[in-house]
């Protein structure tokens, strides 16, 4: 227990912080130092220990993301140490522990940066980009009759499976911070690819396609160059086949449908 | 813009053109090795001066040669501006950032790879290409071709010349490396079965092909004399 393992006492920080007013205004790193912290706590627990401090000393908190804490609504983000979602793989910034840091270590916080993902406020960042991607075709137009049969309509488990590797992307935009280009293919092919994988959503799935990937270059996303960066800081693990995927769509989309 | 112009110009469309004239050059690099391997020969440079003579007056080479440099104008064209574009796309860099937890060196640097490539290949053509196509050569007596291997054994006698040839065959082997199976990926060819294969035949293509053409100009420098 406590005492036992050395990591186990309270660690003395200095954290570096992105500090911005608004959109329009500079932003800079600015230094706290942030003392007694349990490695138990989360990463966000660290930093709502830091505002319940600023906020005793009458000073402006540090606006960070966040919502479900339990690592499944894709709203917290935060580059830290120069790793999106911190230095763990497959883990977002909710369910990082403070035990993966050292007493005495210095910690550099900075929001995701990208064109397309506008600072709001020290760390928090506009990602409606991504929701108008998805408006622009990542859903199934369906007429609502009756419930149907279970299994009516047969899906192999492989296929199933897929789609639902690709569903679980959370859309917390950790592709684009990683990505050398800040580049949104990770994002747009999970989504693209989780409706064209199955029946309901290959009706419109070259409509869909097309439609998602202008949405993205009118965004400013960067282009892919294949660096594998998006994956490997991915916290669900979403796959690069889904990229290749979308490319697929994409070329036959353009080769066959009848949007001119 | 039509629909053509339009997908070609969309950022996937411009990794498709990438994939496809950058297989279209690695196909050349092969063509363009096996000549070269006259070189080795040990018979004075005939047999490379012939395969040379044949090159450049042969009808359908010719008009590959048409094709090939459309290939390296597209390919580099579609590179600046996806380049412009990303960088664009993150015009706030991080103050502290580690890519190399996440991807490869050469990965990231395929720009910096290609232009070292770029520059080599300008000074390439300015050593053999010109003054084989437009004729300052000697002749050979008793032939019917110049004189190129002369050109070969001059140029490879210059350490300068050696040493970019080789430096620039490693970044050749970089670029390969990561460009290979990219564009593969870009095509959207994966596959459980063949993409591992793509992948291990990719690094045996980048590096055989790069040290194949390095090795010329390393014999003529320690071995081949006057």
């Amino acid at each position: 227990m406590a005492g036992s393992n050395p990591n186990a006492k309270p660690m003395d920080l200095t954290l570096k912080i992105w500090r911005q007013k608004d959109k329009n205004s500079a932003g800079q790193l600015v230094t706290y130092p942030l003392n007694g912290i349990s490695p138990d706590m989360s990463f966000l627990e660290m930093l709502d220990v830091l505002n319940e401090e600023l906020l005793v000393k009458g000073e402006e908190p540090v606006a960070f993301d966040h919502d479900c804490r339990e690592g499944i609504c894709g709203m917290c983000s935060l580059f830290i140490n120069g790793r999106a979602h911190g230095p763990e793989r497959g883990t977002t910034t909710c369910q990082l522990h403070m035990r993966h840091f050292n007493h005495g270590d210095t910690i550099t916080i900075e929001p995701w940066r990208a064109a397309a993902f506008p600072v709001h406020k020290d760390l928090i960042v506009d990602r409606s980009a991504f929701d108008r991607i998805q408006q622009a075709g990542g859903y199934v137009s369906v007429n609502t009759g009756g419930v149907p049969d279970a299994n009516e309509i047969p899906i192999p488990k492989t296929i199933a499976d897929k789609a639902f590797d690709a569903a679980t992307c959370i859309g917390c935009g950790a592709c684009v911070a990683a990505c050398k280009n800040a580049s949104a293919m990770l994002f747009v092919s999970a989504k693209v690819s989780q409706l064209a994988m199955l029946p309901q959503g290959k009706v419109e799935a070259k409509t869909r396609v097309e439609n998602m990937v202008a949405q993205m270059d009118v965004e400013g996303f960067g282009a892919c160059s294949n660096t594998g960066a998006c994956a490997a800081e991915c916290p669900v693990g979403i796959s690069l086949d889904n990229i290749a995927m979308m490319n697929r769509e994409y070329l036959g989309a353009k080769a066959s449908s009848e949007n001119v | 813009m039509n629909w053509f112009t339009k997908t070609f110009s969309s950022t996937i469309g411009r990794k498709i053109i990438m994939s496809v004239t950058g297989l279209f050059l690695c196909s050349f690099l092969v063509v363009h090795l096996v000549g070269n391997l006259t070189l080795f020969y040990q018979d004075g440079g005939e047999a490379f001066n012939i395969y040379s003579h044949f090159m450049a007056n042969n009808p359908v080479i010719r008009t590959m040669e048409i094709v090939l440099v459309l290939g390296f104008l597209f390919h580099i064209y579609d590179a600046l501006v996806l380049t412009r574009r990303n960088k664009a796309a993150r015009p706030v860099g991080y103050a502290e950032n580690h890519p190399q937890e996440n991807s490869t060196w050469s990965s990231r640097n395929m720009g910096l790879l290609g232009t070292i490539i770029l520059v080599f290949l300008l000074v390439h053509l300015w050593n053999f290409f010109v003054p084989a196509r437009f004729g300052e050569l000697e002749g050979v007596p008793n032939a019917e071709y110049t004189n190129l291997y002369a050109e070969v054994v001059k140029a490879f006698k210059n350490p300068i010349y050696v040493g970019l040839y080789v430096i620039s065959m490693i970044a050749l082997a970089y670029h390969l490396i990561h460009g290979f199976q990219s564009a593969f990926q870009s095509l959207g060819l994966t596959h459980k079965k063949y993409t591992p294969f793509i992948k291990t035949f990719g690094v045996a293509f980048s590096v055989l092909i790069s040290l194949g053409f390095a090795l010329i100009p390393l014999y003529f420098f320690f071995f081949v004399n006057l």
